[in-house]
């Protein structure tokens, strides 16, 4: 028996590290996927080592250039490591900071989820529309710390700035701005009829798998697992706001759209309600660690990819001994195995997009490449193209069906 | 602390009473147990298929008694315990039994303190490199204490 | 390829390489495509393959794992080709210059034309960048070029 079999190597349009196997590996026949390999280790800037050289402050300039996207959540999760490890507790008015700055970038990193999806299924208007707003929100960033991504905000046992009584009102009108698109979006996600096709019932990861591969976030959620470190080890403001944690039961490219997009209104709540007790919870905004006892030291927090783990031993010394760093996409990468075979080569693309990689842990590379002569087939641009070609024919489809026009 | 969340941590006690080396409670959620490798199958298998644990994460760490490897599982909903089980790996005889046939969420992180501590994770499925660049030379790990940036005299210096 | 078609009147074709980086200078690259930068009105286009491109811009630190990649891309790059280093990684190693895995920066592997610093610069920092390598070349040839 012979089977006409090509591997595919994925090329992401924003990594172009062109001309190069092997991040993505996929083996089809014909139309459809029959299995996936990945392949990492592309972006590893031996940061664990490196930290073990630099002071417990220098850590978290370090850990905040692990990724660009979820830039304050290494921080945040490093800070929670190093306060279990020296058994302090943050002052009241530096956890609803740390609460503002961790959900502004959630609605940040998914705004520009959302942007790229976009991109994947052929709509790059909504690609550029939904990164047109996402700036304001960088705007903010820049006007609380100064910079639009690497905020440095965060210390071990507080923040470095504060919050200003009069920039509230400029920070409360921008959210409202937010909130109107994301809303829009929202909505109109879920009534577009082509958006469903492409997206409804493409790459399943069941409850079941969802739990097997130990995946975390938006990529867990979507399956019904319904875990958020947030509400289950509470840390900074989180259980002194109300808010509520969004779960999809289909575990489907859309239920972790919906995912995405509810709780990016969720972070506005929870921003504002912050903003509101920060005009009554005035004091310090940093507890000083005069140093660190010998121990250890475990903190996580619910990046927008999913929990971020960092574990810390000391030897009393001024140094780490160990750094250990785990980022979401690191366990949600996996799933792809249980998600992309059996879909159409079209749609591997979105599904590997779906659980919103971040590129800094992973990249993504595309190619089909005959496996016997080694030439190239298709590159990157070509299999986007094809993702972005049947959602043209699905809308052709769509315009074309009588009932549309009954009146 | 109630009732409930109290129970899972004295399950765990009582269940796996007779591998249980030494137990530290550092605060409510934070919990550190130590354990034989040989055992480090059973007692994953355990937490994660009885007590319903997610896997979290393995670090290893280079010490002068061995390769110390911990496991960190996360009970979400019992409170948000994190609960650590340390191993020690002998350096002459540096390999461990992999725990991904059961917990397939293992799988990269068993490769990655393979490639970064050279500890050899045996009945793992798929045990290729995964951070390690072609160039690198054989036996070259890099977070071991005794680790000296040699190899390549292009790299700027090493600090220590 | 005459020196009279290497000038302003020409759209530079931008060929976008990350090697080992956060994305921050990435997505700030990316950004420069939005609406609030649009760098289409100077005549930038960022393009998908490095056969098309006058211009790489550069991120990242160049891992051990990247290096044979980042290589070959320049070698696939048609003449005149330049090189901008975006972001402090790229220009110097930034934070991971000691690692263990760092195999650049990037003027260790290929001739670099231009360094745009920052940690990530701003996209008018890019932009500013790009325009000034421009003008500097204007009539004249590359100074890599063969």
């Amino acid at each position: 028996m012979s089977r006409n079999r090509k591997t595919i190597i994925p090329i992401g349009p924003y990594h172009p590290l062109q001309e190069e196997p092997e991040y993505f590996e996929l083996e089809v026949e014909g139309e459809k996927v029959l299995d996936i390999d990945i392949h990492i280790g592309y972006n590893h800037r031996a940061i664990e080592k490196i930290g073990e050289r630099m002071t417990w402050d220098q850590v978290i300039f370090l850990v905040e250039r692990i990724c660009g996207i979820c830039s304050t959540s290494h921080p945040i999760a490093n800070c929670n490591a190093q306060e279990d490890l020296a058994g302090v507790e943050i002052p009241e008015r530096a956890k609803y900071i740390r609460s503002i700055v961790g959900e502004l970038e959630r609605i940040h990193s998914h705004l520009l989820w959302a942007g790229l999806a976009g991109h994947f299924i052929g709509y790059n208007t909504l690609w550029m529309w939904i990164w047109k707003y996402r700036e304001p929100v960088l705007e903010l960033f820049e006007l609380v710390t100064g910079n639009r991504n690497h905020y440095a905000m965060l210390k071990p046992g507080g923040v470095r700035r504060d919050i200003k009584e009069e920039d509230i009102p400029y920070f409360l009108k921008v959210l409202d701005e937010v909130e109107r698109k994301v809303d829009m979006i929202t909505k109109a996600a879920l009534d577009d009829p082509v958006l469903a096709a492409r997206l409804k019932g493409v790459g399943i990861l069941t409850k079941e798998d969802a739990i097997k591969y130990c995946a975390v976030g938006p990529t867990a959620r979507g399956s019904g697992v319904a875990i958020d470190v947030r509400k289950d080890d509470p840390y900074a403001a989180y259980d002194l706001v109300e808010w509520n944690v969004i779960t999809q039961k289909e575990g489907d490219v859309f239920a972790k759209t919906v995912v995405r997009l509810l709780e990016c209104l969720e972070s506005v709540k929870i921003i504002r309600q912050c903003l509101e007790k920060l005009k009554k919870v005035k004091g310090d905004i940093a507890v000083k660690i005069k140093e660190m006892p010998p121990g250890e030291g475990k903190g996580h927090h619910e990046a927008p990819r999913g929990e971020t783990f960092h574990y810390v031993r000391s030897d009393g010394s001024n140094t780490p001994v160990r750094l250990k760093v785990r980022a979401p996409t690191y366990v949600n990468l996996p799933t792809c195995k249980a998600t992309v075979p059996g879909e159409s080569v079209a749609d591997a693309a979105l599904i590997l997009a779906s659980i919103d990689p971040c590129y800094c842990c992973t990249e993504r590379m595309m190619r089909v490449v005959d496996k016997k002569s080694g030439k190239v087939l298709m590159d990157g641009s070509d299999l986007i193209r094809l993702s972005q070609e049947k959602t043209r024919k699905l809308l052709g489809s769509y315009f074309e069906r009588e009932d549309r026009y009954k009146c | 602390m109630t009732k409930r969340e109290k129970d899972i941590i004295i399950q765990i006690k009582e269940s796996l009473k007779e591998k249980i080396i030494s137990w530290e409670e550092r605060t409510a959620n934070r919990h550190y147990f130590t354990i034989k490798k040989g055992d480090i199958v059973a007692v994953a298998r355990y937490l994660f298929e009885k007590g319903k644990a997610r896997f979290i994460t393995a670090s290893g760490i280079d010490t002068p008694r061995g390769i110390e490897i911990l496991y960190h599982f996360s009970f979400d909903h019992h409170g948000g315990k994190v609960v650590t089980v340390k191993t020690l790996v002998p350096k002459d005889k540096c390999e461990i039994e992999s725990i991904t046939p059961y917990i397939t969420g293992a799988v990269f992180i068993e490769r990655e303190i393979q490639d970064l501590l050279g500890v050899r994770f045996l009945n793992h499925p798929d045990p290729r490199p995964l951070l390690a660049a072609e160039s690198w030379p054989k036996d070259w790990y890099p977070l071991r204490c005794d680790f000296r940036d040699t190899q390549f005299t292009d790299n700027t210096k090493q600090e220590k | 390829m005459g020196l009279a078609k290497f000038s302003l009147k020409k759209s530079l074709w931008v060929y976008h390489l990350s090697a080992g980086s956060c994305n921050n200078c990435d997505i700030e690259i990316l950004d420069l495509l939005t609406p609030r930068f649009d760098v289409e009105r100077f005549g930038i286009v960022l393009v998908g393959s490095a056969r098309h491109a006058d211009v790489i811009l550069a991120t990242g630190i160049v891992n051990k794992k990247c290096l044979p990649r980042v290589k070959r891309v320049y070698e696939q790059m048609p003449e005149p080709k330049l090189v901008v280093a975006v972001g402090g990684c790229a220009c110097s190693g930034g934070i991971f210059r000691t690692g263990y895995n760092m195999a650049g920066p990037f003027d260790k592997v290929i001739p670099v034309s231009a360094y745009i610093p920052g940690c990530p610069p701003k996209p008018e920092a890019i932009i500013d960048g790009v325009v000034k390598l421009i003008q500097s070349l204007n009539g004249k040839l590359p100074s890599n070029s063969k």
